[in-house]
């Protein structure tokens, strides 16, 4: 099979799991499910990085810097939010506890 | 051997993925799938013979600089911005690798099969780029948050995708890369002419097509490169998208074509005229005290009023008062709540409601005929008894909120005017409904006060 076909094949096949991983998503998560999966999409850093370092002449270069840091602002900025959002995700019990603590003055 | 490195970081990102499906174990998946793109990018720097290690660095600061600090000081209530903004980022690096990919090849030309490849990653990224861009002003309110219609947009629009498909025709056959730079400029201003003509409450539509797109943009990326880590990322990324785009228009009851290009909420004045001068029941913050002191179960249902008055912390505030009372408190949240899916979770949960309270439509629903109390605060739309009664009504046969069959419903609004969609609601007319006209936080605060002497 050449290249194409192969990619095509593991295109369809992860586009499936995706399907399945991400209808299992409770509504409640939905916003820090977007944005985690926005910084996997900055996975197109790999083609950034290479970019920027095979690129010959001028034009190539600045091709290659302006896309690492697009990529890079996708990447850590996503993940780094999304953590934010998550931690603030809490059940009952663990909140009760420093519930106490204030109603113990 | 690097094939499979690259492999072993893709299945962090569906592991990653996979663990978002609790609130327990999302934290740990993320930090997961964070992981696995490092490993990505160690492999790719050190797998490739890399010549110029300046401009890598140089970018990688940058990016990290711009990235971390836009990510720990963006408010909570600015989120949809924000994830515009990081979508709009990552199709520029996709349209920027298939850039660079046209200009190393030079005057030796594409072949075809790659041609392809790179025309759908220029067109993609260039449009998720302006149109997540665009998406971002509306939610700043930099430019209009109303849908902008103008004559002949249609034209226009059926003009930019004709032209896009005959110079992308053109480019792969003739093999010109003046035809690649031509593409990208049709694309840029096809996002802003998408987004330009869709209205404020829509936003979590756009906000989780763009997504998908970012996603799509990733993978014909990944096909330019020939590179499986990039096709695999991308795919989930667009399927991700896509099904939230899909849940998204369901909670309104519209096709996705209906959301694009309908130019919804232009505001049909006739049917808010007509009912309007009905009196309503006005109520003060001592009323709304008692509806909610001597009530059993209380059930608060946030929109977007709330996240625009920063209301979330004096929400949970009244909240442990009236739990304090032993009066049951759940949230009810309707999918297209806030400007993007799931916005009013993370408000809420930031200021520390504990997910558990957290219903969403399927759960709370049914629970309302017993609920003593209904507390609306923001919101509009999905409330509005007109989506089940009103075959005439713009919104029939959305999905709603059914409050008017809860014992008491206490409106929390600014005025009379109708909701985003322009139409009147209803419910603000009945007779077991309170109208509390305040500021979400203010209005609150005074309740909260008022709770003291119930």
């Amino acid at each position: 099979m050449n290249e194409l076909v192969v990619g095509i094949v593991v295109f369809v096949l992860a586009s499936f799991v995706g399907f399945e991983v991400i209808s299992k998503v409770p509504p409640t998560l939905h916003t820090p499910l977007m944005s985690g999966a926005n910084a996997i999409s900055g996975i197109t850093i790999v083609g950034a990085l290479v970019a920027a370092g095979l690129g010959v002449g001028t034009l190539a270069q600045v091709l290659g810097f302006l896309a690492v840091v697009s990529a890079t602002i996708n990447v850590v900025g996503g993940f780094l939010v999304t953590d934010r959002m998550l931690a603030m995700f809490r059940p009952r019990r663990a909140r009760q506890d420093e519930g106490d603590e204030e109603r113990t003055p | 051997m690097i094939e499979l490195l690259y492999l072993s970081c893709s299945v962090t990102f569906i592991i990653g993925l996979r663990r978002m499906s609790g609130p327990r174990t999302a934290r740990s998946g993320n930090l997961i799938a964070a992981v696995g793109m490092f490993g990505v990018m160690i492999i790719t720097l050190v797998s490739e013979s890399i010549v110029t290690w300046g401009t890598i660095v140089a970018g990688l600061v940058v990016g990290t600089v711009l990235g971390a600090w836009a990510a720990l000081r963006v408010k909570m209530t600015a989120m949809p911005q924000m994830v515009a903004a990081f979508n709009g980022f990552g199709g520029l690096a996709s349209a920027l690798v298939a850039a660079w990919e046209v200009v190393q090849a030079g005057t030796a030309g594409i072949p075809i099969e790659t041609g392809l490849s790179v025309v759908l990653t220029i067109l993609i990224g260039g449009i998720t780029f302006t149109g997540s861009f665009m998406a971002y002003a509306k939610l700043e309110e930099v430019v209009p948050g109303r849908p902008v219609l103008f004559r002949g947009q249609q034209v226009v629009n059926g003009a930019l995708m004709v032209g896009g498909i005959g110079v992308a025709i053109w480019t792969l056959t003739a093999g010109d890369p003046i035809g690649f730079w031509i593409l990208g400029g049709i694309a840029l201003v096809m996002g802003v002419l998408a987004v330009l003509p869709i209205g404020g409450a829509d936003m979590p539509v756009v906000i989780s097509l763009l997504n998908s797109f970012s996603g799509l943009a990733a993978a014909t990326a990944g096909f330019v490169i020939a590179n499986n880590a990039l096709i695999i990322g991308g795919a989930l990324v667009g399927a991700a998208g896509l099904i939230l785009t899909m849940q998204m228009c369901e909670a309104m009851n519209r096709s996705l074509a209906n959301v694009l290009f309908a130019g919804f909420g232009t505001g049909e004045g006739a049917t808010v005229a007509a009912v309007s001068d009905r009196p309503v029941n006005r109520a003060t913050a001592d009323d709304v005290a008692i509806a909610l002191g001597y009530a059993d179960s209380v059930m608060i249902v946030p929109g977007y009023g709330l996240a625009v008055a920063q209301a979330q912390h004096a929400t949970r505030r009244l909240a442990a008062a009236l739990e304090a009372r032993g009066t049951r408190v759940h949230y009810a949240i309707h999918p297209v709540a806030g400007r993007m899916p799931g916005h009013m979770n993370v408000l809420l949960a930031e200021a520390d409601v504990p997910y558990e309270q957290l219903l969403d439509l399927e759960q709370a629903d049914p629970q309302l005929p017993q609920t003593d109390t209904v507390l609306i605060l923001g919101a509009n739309d999905v409330v509005n008894p007109s989506a089940r009664d009103d075959p005439g009504s713009p919104i029939y046969g959305m999905p709603i909120f059914n409050v008017d069959r809860a014992r008491t419903v206490i409106v929390v609004k600014r005025s009379l005017a109708p909701g985003f969609a322009g139409i009147d609601n209803p419910l603000f007319y009945n007779e077991n409904t309170l109208m509390f006209f305040a500021d979400a936080k203010d209005a609150l605060e005074q309740t909260l006060i008022a709770l003291n002497d119930v």
